[in-house]
């Protein structure tokens, strides 16, 4: 295929054997460059600090080569199907060098509007030779905002269908204005649509760089190879476990009401199918999850027990099956509201695990907080106050976390995110920019499910405004009403809860507003324990009680440890 | 720099290693790390080596020393007994942390404990706001109540790091002068003091890293000073920092954090001046020993600098597995990539090296003691590039066939391939990852590799550089003479140097210059402080920077800021440029805003003379031949070998070709060629494909 692989003698096939790896290796290389790209250019907080963008490279049939390890799983395997939606829409035959493709449906894109999937075609030589395609969640797409009370997708903003972002280098400016037009933060928005444009020329020029040096005319040879390799690498890992059916089902408050999530794990020869079907149906608000956000944290947490050294490319795309009946709550319809469909799609792991428990038991951690516990606060006309009487008006998000659930031979980890992989943001720098003041963030005692292992703790924080006027906060909370259960024995974390200092409880769902003089107290939830809380080493037990993790009264309560 | 007799000591994990530099010539030692009195080996040596040079202690001029003791008791867990006073509601951000998994797919990650634990971590009553204004006056009674724990706690060192305290320090000063009031034997390190940087989790943990690694290091400088005394050295003893500077015992004893990594540092130096005596103003430094590789970038003499750094990354070298830092460092990606680094299948059976190492004990296969796993040294037996018999200087004979016999079990037989491409796998792959790396970090700040000088020390470098070179498009690999002490040398080219930080949001726009020509005049007063202990008179050299971003970025940019005024028209002009060269277009209609400022002030250097290429001494005459397989092709062909010491400036030769020398060798791949600089270098040039 190359003349980088002739002259090979009798060496050929272990000489191409080394190659082959190495080009592997560089075009991981590639796509990890091309997040870094994006991560350091982009403007929404989710993006630089949470990392929650995705960026790969596929050759000329859709295929995905290699996708960069980025902060959040959300976009395994859905930014690979869009990029075939792309091609239906734009054949390779009319790209041009130069042509850039954009779209937010979250249907055809990565789940919510938030979220914009931007495609550029690579040419070598006048010839196109590969496809880069990158997501990022954008700062604001208008609409109702981040909050998860919009009622049809009409009401979440700007829906943009699959277009043109740029014909041949020429900008298309009249989307863009439509863009600027429509979103609270315009020069941000259209800040991190140009760090998705860069993102993908970094990969481009690299690729090209990289073919040059290997003599590479096409990607062929190497990108069937690293698929068969890879789906080869995940028969085997699947071959070792079980085969079965085995079903788990695990109640979450929902918006108006209890919603149960419910799979049914079959484990084949080869490959794993997680099916929905007992879920319940869509919400009225927009906690519904389009089925391509649920395959992706549903292949996300099954990848993390049974193969999760293995890349992902079109070779490990079916290797986890997902499918649920339309119109269930996990494979939500147009026209629903999805903007908070990580409400459900981060529960899907738990789900998953419980039936994978049984047929794999010792492997899977307890139940955890799993949603995030972000807070988005908000000062503005019309939602925390009328014209002047505002104050500063803001919009700020930072990302927090309640307790993951205890491993089967570790405790949980405290104030730690999963599955998402977010990062948290300074609290002096959410103060530097807003009027807020956060008084105390640590974490919340006895919050901890009780255990052989202890679940992780969640924490506190509470906030005020130091000005004379309100804010608000678009809350989207799960695991106020039903917690997150132990595993074998152990006992359940504590629940979360949204109040306010002055003990007025506010919902866990929506705006609350906040007035002036008083306080926001956010109670995050604690993970599961597991295995009976009598078996946990006594010792243990006693320096939980040392370093406050667990009261005293608690200590006695839960583990039968009296500790003076 | 104008003493000519000095002594440069690097104590590192394993060796401490001495070069005595005189107004004629140059002497180097090594010798074995003395870990229960670090200081015993360094007096030891300097005896040893001031014998050999016939000279008095007396006669030194000055002491410069670079050590990885901080490093190691951050790894070690063998600090202080350390507490943290902090703000009220906010003890937990030490242990909380970022909030996250370095690790996406592992269930089953740690994250590293924090250095101080839950119940030392004391509150204070108190709060400022982001401006720096009052919102809770200090409760003093509250700080003595913490006096009360720490005394009953028998606490050495405290780090005091309030929020905010980066605008507004007079609670944390406040704080301090209590408690060194009512505890005056406890060493006390405040945030505003050592990184006064927004932030808090990470200027939190940095004045915590500090206060830990302080008693410690305050204790074995002192030793160090009464040692080299009782030996007759009354000279100044200057220590090295990872900026690349050196400091006063003085600065070194407050902020022993800025010490962290000093001895690679010293390598980066080296190779900076090996880069200015060649004039090769587009260099790379490649530093590889038995666990890790270190790579830096170096353009126009001066090596990438950066203000955060991560110590004892505890999870294969993973990002944010490691206790952040604040402070100025050399910026080196560091990859767990070294002679010892063990090679195996994947479940995909491709060939995977490292970060795990067989260290020193048992070590790869080869050595002998036991160790079973396939590493790279083995693999560079098996390809004959190293020989067996001539390893350390023949202190250590090689076992060849334990070598073969780990590659071929290992890798080779799994993957269906011969012993010699099993070798040639691990090697290539390591060789890989280190190309990798370095180019993800070339890009993370706006360069390239392509087209540079690769300057190579350390014992597995020179048998890897010029491999790697093909890799990152470089044609010009230069290995400096006596590379196994490359740090010591170092130190003796570092300037004495101090770099202050502040944080101070400003939006462009809304500059005030005034205000800012003020923050400056204080950082520089700091600075000075601090320098003219080390330069009590003459001129200094002042660099200014800016670190600053598109306003709602999270991220910011460093941006020079040249000359003296703080125009807004050219810090923006100054910004748009850094901002495209990083990037490669700027954002129309945005506002710019900067957030941290930091200055620096050195000592005047000069860099070395470029020297000329030596006239051509004629071919160097080989001791020997022997069979080795070439990375590239996999060919095995008949390698001359040389033996370094035989070879003198002028000198040329062609590969394939091995060059010995006790520490390591430098393989000369067959489209190469090689020449001996004026310093005893050998540059190796070759076209690339």
């Amino acid at each position: 295929m190359t003349s980088a692989m002739t002259n090979l003698g009798k060496n050929e096939r272990s000489i191409s054997e080394i190659e082959l790896q190495i080009m592997w290796n560089r075009l991981l290389s590639v796509v990890e460059e091309q997040a870094q790209t994006l991560v350091r250019t982009a403007f929404s907080t989710s993006s630089r600090e949470a990392g929650d963008i995705s960026a790969g490279v596929f050759d000329l049939n859709g295929r995905m080569l290699a996708q960069a390890v980025t902060g959040t799983p959300g976009h395994i395997n859905t930014m690979a199907r869009s990029v075939g939606h792309f091609l239906e829409a734009f054949p390779t035959a009319q790209m041009k060098d130069g042509d850039v493709y954009i779209t937010n449906d979250p249907w055809k894109g990565t789940g919510h509007l938030y979220d914009l999937v931007v495609v550029s075609p690579t040419f070598l030589d006048g010839r196109l030779v590969a496809l880069f395609a990158c997501t990022a969640h954008l700062v604001d797409m208008g609409g109702i905002g981040q909050s998860p009370e919009g009622r049809q997708i009409w009401h979440e903003g700007l829906f943009i269908p699959l277009l043109r972002l740029a014909r041949a280098g020429e900008m298309n400016e009249d989307l863009l204005a439509m863009i600027r037009a429509n979103v609270r933060e315009p020069v941000q928005v259209i800040g991190d649509v140009y760090a998705l444009i860069a993102c993908n020329d970094i990969g481009g020029r690299r690729l090209i760089a990289m073919m040059r040096e290997f003599r590479l005319d096409d990607l062929d040879m190497l990108g069937e190879e690293i698929i068969t390799r890879s789906r080869r690498a995940m028969t085997e890992a699947i071959g070792k476990l079980p085969q079965g059916t085995w079903t788990n089902s695990m109640r979450i408050d929902g918006y108006e009401g209890p919603i149960d999530l419910v799979a049914t794990v079959t484990i084949g020869p080869d490959s794993i199918h997680v099916d929905y079907t007992g879920t319940s149906g869509m919400s009225s608000y927009a906690i519904n999850c389009p089925i391509c956000y649920t395959e992706a944290y549903t292949t996300f947490g099954v990848n993390c027990v049974v193969a999760p050294h293995v890349p992902n490319n079109a070779g490990t795309l079916d290797a986890v099956r997902v499918t649920s009946p339309e119109g269930t709550i996990v494979n939500a319809l147009y026209p629903a509201a999805v903007y908070a469909r990580s409400v459900i799609g981060h529960m899907m792991p738990d789900v998953v695990y419980g039936a994978l428990e049984q047929a794999i038991p010792g492997r899977v951690p307890a139940e955890g907080t799993s949603n995030l516990w972000s807070l988005k606060m908000i000062a503005g006309h019309g939602l925390t106050g009328i014209g002047s009487k505002v104050g500063t008006q803001f919009m700020v998000m930072s990302f927090h976390s309640g307790g993951a659930g205890a491993r089967p031979n570790q405790d949980g980890l405290s104030a730690t995110p999963f599955p998402s992989g977010v990062r948290n943001v300074p609290v002096e720098a959410t103060e530097a920019i807003t009027p807020l003041v956060i008084w105390r963030k640590e974490l919340r005692q006895d919050s901890g499910g009780p255990g052989r292992q202890r679940g992780g703790l969640g924490q506190i924080m509470e906030v005020s405004s130091r000005e004379d006027a309100a804010f608000g906060i678009f809350a989207g909370f799960e695991r106020v009403k039903f917690a997150a259960r132990g595993r074998n024995g152990g006992g359940p974390g504590e629940k979360g809860r949204l109040s306010l200092a002055s003990g007025v409880e506010l919902k866990p769902k929506g705006l609350s507003v906040v007035q002036p003089g008083e306080r926001l107290v956010v109670e995050m939830p604690g993970g599961g324990g597991m295995g009976p809380a009598g078996d946990r080493d006594p010792e243990a037990v006693r320096r939980d009680v040392r370093l406050g993790y667990l009261s005293v009264e608690a200590a006695e309560r839960d583990y039968g440890v009296k500790v003076e | 720099m104008a003493a000519r007799t000095r002594l440069a000591v690097d104590i590192g994990g394993t060796f401490t290693d001495l070069v005595l530099e005189l107004p004629d010539r140059t002497l180097s030692s090594k010798l074995l790390t003395t870990h229960h009195a670090p200081d015993a080996a360094v007096i030891e040596g300097a005896k040893a080596i001031l014998a050999e040079a016939g000279i008095a202690a007396s006669a030194l001029e000055l002491v410069i020393h670079g050590t990885t003791l901080a490093t190691n008791a951050l790894i070690e867990r063998k600090g202080a007994r350390t507490a943290l006073i902090t703000t009220a509601g906010f003890r937990d951000s030490l242990e909380i942390a970022y909030e996250h998994r370095f690790e996406q797919y592992d269930l089953y990650m740690e994250r590293p404990a924090p250095l101080v634990s839950r119940d030392l971590r004391l509150e204070v009553t108190e709060r400022l706001a982001a401006d720096g204004s009052v919102l809770l006056d200090l409760d003093e009674a509250s700080v003595a109540r913490t006096v009360e724990t720490l005394r009953a706690q028998r606490i050495e060192a405290v780090a005091v790091s309030l929020l905010h305290s980066y605008v507004n320090p007079a609670h944390e000063q406040r704080v301090r002068d209590l408690v060194a009031a009512a505890l005056p034997d406890i060493s006390i390190t405040i945030s505003s003091d050592v990184c006064r940087e927004i932030r808090e989790y990470e200027r939190t943990s940095t004045t915590v890293a500090n206060a830990y690694v302080l008693p410690l290091m305050a204790g074995y400088i002192a030793n160090m000073q009464s040692g080299l005394r009782a030996i007759g050295a009354a000279c100044p003893l200057l220590l090295m920092m990872s900026s690349g500077a050196i400091c006063t015992v003085e600065t070194a004893r407050r902020y022993p954090v800025r010490l962290v990594e000093s001895g690679p540092a010293g390598g980066v130096i080296l190779a900076r001046n090996i880069a200015a005596r060649g004039g090769y103003d587009r260099a790379l430094s490649f530093d590889m020993g038995g666990t890790t590789a270190k790579i830096t970038l170096i353009d126009d003499f001066t090596p990438q600098q950066s203000r955060h750094f991560e110590v004892a990354r505890a999870y294969r070298f993973a990002k944010g597995s490691g206790i952040p830092v604040r402070i100025p460092v050399i910026d080196m990606v560091e990859i767990g990539a070294g002679g010892g680094s063990i090679g195996r299948l994947d479940a995909m059976r491709r060939i995977a090296v490292g970060p795990d190492s067989a260290g020193s004990d048992p070590g790869p296969a080869c050595y002998g003691r036991g160790g079973l796993a396939p590493t790279v040294t083995d693999a560079d037996v098996v390809l004959g590039r190293i020989d067996p018999t001539r390893f350390a200087g023949g202190k250590i004979v090689l076992d060849a066939a334990l070598a073969a016999t780990a590659v071929e079990g290992g890798i080779g037989d799994a993957a269906g391939m011969g012993v010699a491409e099993a070798a040639r796998g691990i090697t290539e792959i390591v060789d890989e990852n280190m190309a990798s790396a370095a180019r993800v970090h070339a890009v993370e700040n706006g360069k390239d590799t392509t087209g540079r000088t690769l300057i190579a020390f350390g014992g597995a470098a020179p048998l890897h550089a010029v491999r790697l070179a093909r890799k990152l498009g470089i044609a010009r690999v230069v290995v400096p003479r006596d590379a196994g002490v490359g740090s010591a040398h170092g130190f003796l080219d570092a300037p004495i140097a101090y770099e202050v930080v502040r944080t101070f949001l400003v939006r462009l726009d809304q500059l005030d210059q005034v205000g800012i020509d003020s923050l400056f005049a204080e950082m520089r007063a700091e600075a000075e402080a601090v320098v003219r202990f080390g330069i009590p008179v003459g001129d200094l050299v002042e660099t200014r920077t800016a670190f600053m971003r598109y306003r709602g970025q999270g991220h910011e940019i460093a941006v020079p800021l040249t000359g003296a005024g703080l125009d807004p028209a050219a810090m923006r002009a100054a910004f748009d440029e850094t901002y495209t060269k990083l990037f490669g277009r700027v954002i129309p209609r945005l506002e710019v805003e900067a957030l941290t400022w930091t200055l620096a002030l050195s000592q005047p250097f000069t860099l070395p003379v470029q020297q000329p290429v030596p006239p051509d001494a004629g071919p160097a005459h080989p001791s020997g031949t022997r069979r080795l397989v070439e990375s590239a092709t996999g060919e095995v062909v008949e390698a001359s070998v040389y033996t370094r010491t035989d070879l003198s400036p002028g000198m040329r030769l062609h590969g394939p070709a091995a060059i010995v020398e006790d520490g390591t060798t430098t393989i000369v791949p067959g489209d190469c060629s090689a020449w001996i600089g004026h310093s005893g270098e050998i540059v190796i040039e070759g076209d690339l494909p």
